[in-house]
């Protein structure tokens, strides 16, 4: 199959969008993520070739593509769970790539959720969510109450506070990892195919509580399959192929792709 | 065929006695060390866990007898003064480190790394992380075979005898060189060592069971 159009983060469906290295000073919208040209390789696999994205403050981002495509190493990079081999991240103020960075700093200003949940299995709902806030940010104990019950209250399972991981279903567990990583109060949260796991009903109920959280101005990248729910609440999709960023623009974007890949993908119906 | 005397009795459960006190302190004293040896042998640097792993391969391949022994006859020859006592809890706990600190390894290698990693997102530093996220879930997989090592080691603490240590099979062996009863003797040793392990090996697979109703 011969390229025909040109790859890479150079096609922007929308004049709006923030190219990679416009990161420009005294715009009320900056962004609190820049991605600049990062690679990566898993032994001879080029995993990322040159990705570079921006996330503005209070936006929606969804990387898109097919598995391998290297939308989830892109997005574990951003917190630190993958080193990049080159290239700049900068989340929050923290150069990823320095190595005097602070990462438990980071990792205060980014939550991230996972496709396997990962919450802990011997604590309740309420211990799972207050451990970070009363080990790391030290809250007392009627504050960590009252986080955790706002933060239940956030993702609808209020009464779910003494149970365990166990007795909850798939979407109400991965509810629970996002009022988690909600308590810690940060200002990026990660998405890694949240509801790859999950069948459509309770995708469903975990997807209104991020539609609600995005529209409550969270910064949010998700890595996800879900393209409707891309389409509707994204600002911006990036389609990611090869290790490129091969396409990249508001979610229209997907009712007109300009690249054969991205159009072979929507079609795909994955 | 008449039974022991009191005072023979006596004597043995006198052993029996010090039997309990060495498993204690095998058991307290392995635990203790076993622990250092599976922390550094999953979370230090790469020579730490070579050596580590040096360490229970040497321990492991060699007779309980001979560490015994070693302490006990060995230590004096560098001018230490040692107590049969100490040389047992000594060569003991060394014994039970290698095989405690290889199970505990096993147990905290299978907690998922996805766990850890959850916790590390969570800006949880190393050290509460293993305190709160790693060892309580790795606790739950070592209970079953620990207790059920424990059986051994009760078993094992008959090998101080060699050192001279009275304990309950060097009291056994004391009664019967004095009376000759060989057979109701040992009988009662062994009813005894029975009664020390039974329970162990009952609560272990009881805990064994609950562990896999938990994991269901």
């Amino acid at each position: 199959m011969s390229q025909i159009v040109k790859p890479a983060s150079v096609i922007n469906s929308a004049d709006s969008v923030h190219r990679p290295g416009d990161a420009s000073r005294g715009n009320p919208m900056s962004p609190i993520v820049r991605v600049d040209s990062i690679s990566k390789s898993f032994g001879a696999n080029r995993v990322l070739d040159g990705v570079s994205f921006n996330v503005a403050k209070g936006s929606v981002v969804a990387i898109i593509g097919r598995s391998g495509s290297g939308k989830s190493t892109a997005l574990r990079c951003i917190d630190r769970l993958e080193t990049v081999d080159a290239g700049r991240i900068d989340v929050c103020g923290h150069d990823i790539t320095s190595p005097r960075l602070d990462l438990q700093q980071l990792r205060r200003d980014v939550g991230i959720v996972f496709q396997s949940y990962n919450l802990f299995p011997h604590m309740t709902v309420e211990q799972n969510i207050m451990l970070a806030p009363r080990l790391v940010l030290k809250l007392g104990k009627a504050e960590l109450r009252e986080r955790a019950r706002m933060v239940l209250a956030q993702v609808g399972l209020a009464d779910k506070a003494d149970a365990y991981p166990s007795q909850l279903s798939g979407g109400q567990q991965q509810r629970v990892a996002i009022a988690r990583s909600l308590a810690m109060s940060p200002q990026v949260m990660l998405f890694d195919e949240v509801t790859s796991a999950l069948d459509p009903e309770l995708t469903g109920e975990v997807l209104r509580v991020m539609e609600k959280l995005a529209a409550d101005g969270m910064t949010m990248i998700l890595v996800t399959h879900e393209m409707g729910f891309a389409r509707k609440v994204a600002d911006e999709v990036i389609f990611m192929h090869r290790g490129k960023v091969w396409e990249q623009g508001p979610g229209a974007m997907l009712d007109a792709p300009r690249t054969e890949e991205l159009h072979n993908f929507v079609a795909s119906g994955l | 065929m008449s039974l022991l005397t009191g005072p023979q009795l006596q004597f043995l459960f006198q052993g029996l006695l010090w039997t309990v006190v060495l498993s204690v302190m095998a058991f307290v004293g392995g635990g203790l060390l076993g622990f250092a040896v599976a922390i550094l042998r999953v979370y230090g640097s790469a020579p730490v866990r070579n050596l580590t792993m040096l360490y229970i391969k040497l321990v492991q391949g060699t007779p309980l007898l001979v560490l015994l022994s070693l302490a006990y006859f060995g230590l004096p020859t560098l001018g230490l003064r040692i107590e049969p006592l100490t040389a047992a809890g000594l060569g003991l706990s060394i014994y039970v480190s290698a095989y405690l600190g290889e199970i505990w390894r096993g147990c905290i290698e299978s907690v998922p790394r996805t766990q850890n990693e959850a916790a590390e997102c969570l800006a949880l530093s190393w050290r509460q992380r293993l305190a709160h996220v790693i060892l309580p879930q790795a606790m739950r997989i070592a209970t079953p075979p620990t207790v059920g090592f424990m059986v051994q080691i009760v078993k094992n603490t008959s090998l101080a005898s060699a050192i001279g240590f009275v304990e309950l099979a060097r009291a056994g062996q004391v009664i019967n060189n004095a009376t000759f009863k060989p057979f109701i003797t040992f009988m009662v040793i062994a009813a005894l060592y029975f009664a020390l392990c039974y329970p162990l090996s009952v609560w272990s697979r009881r805990l064994e069971r609950k562990f896999h109703v938990a994991n269901r």
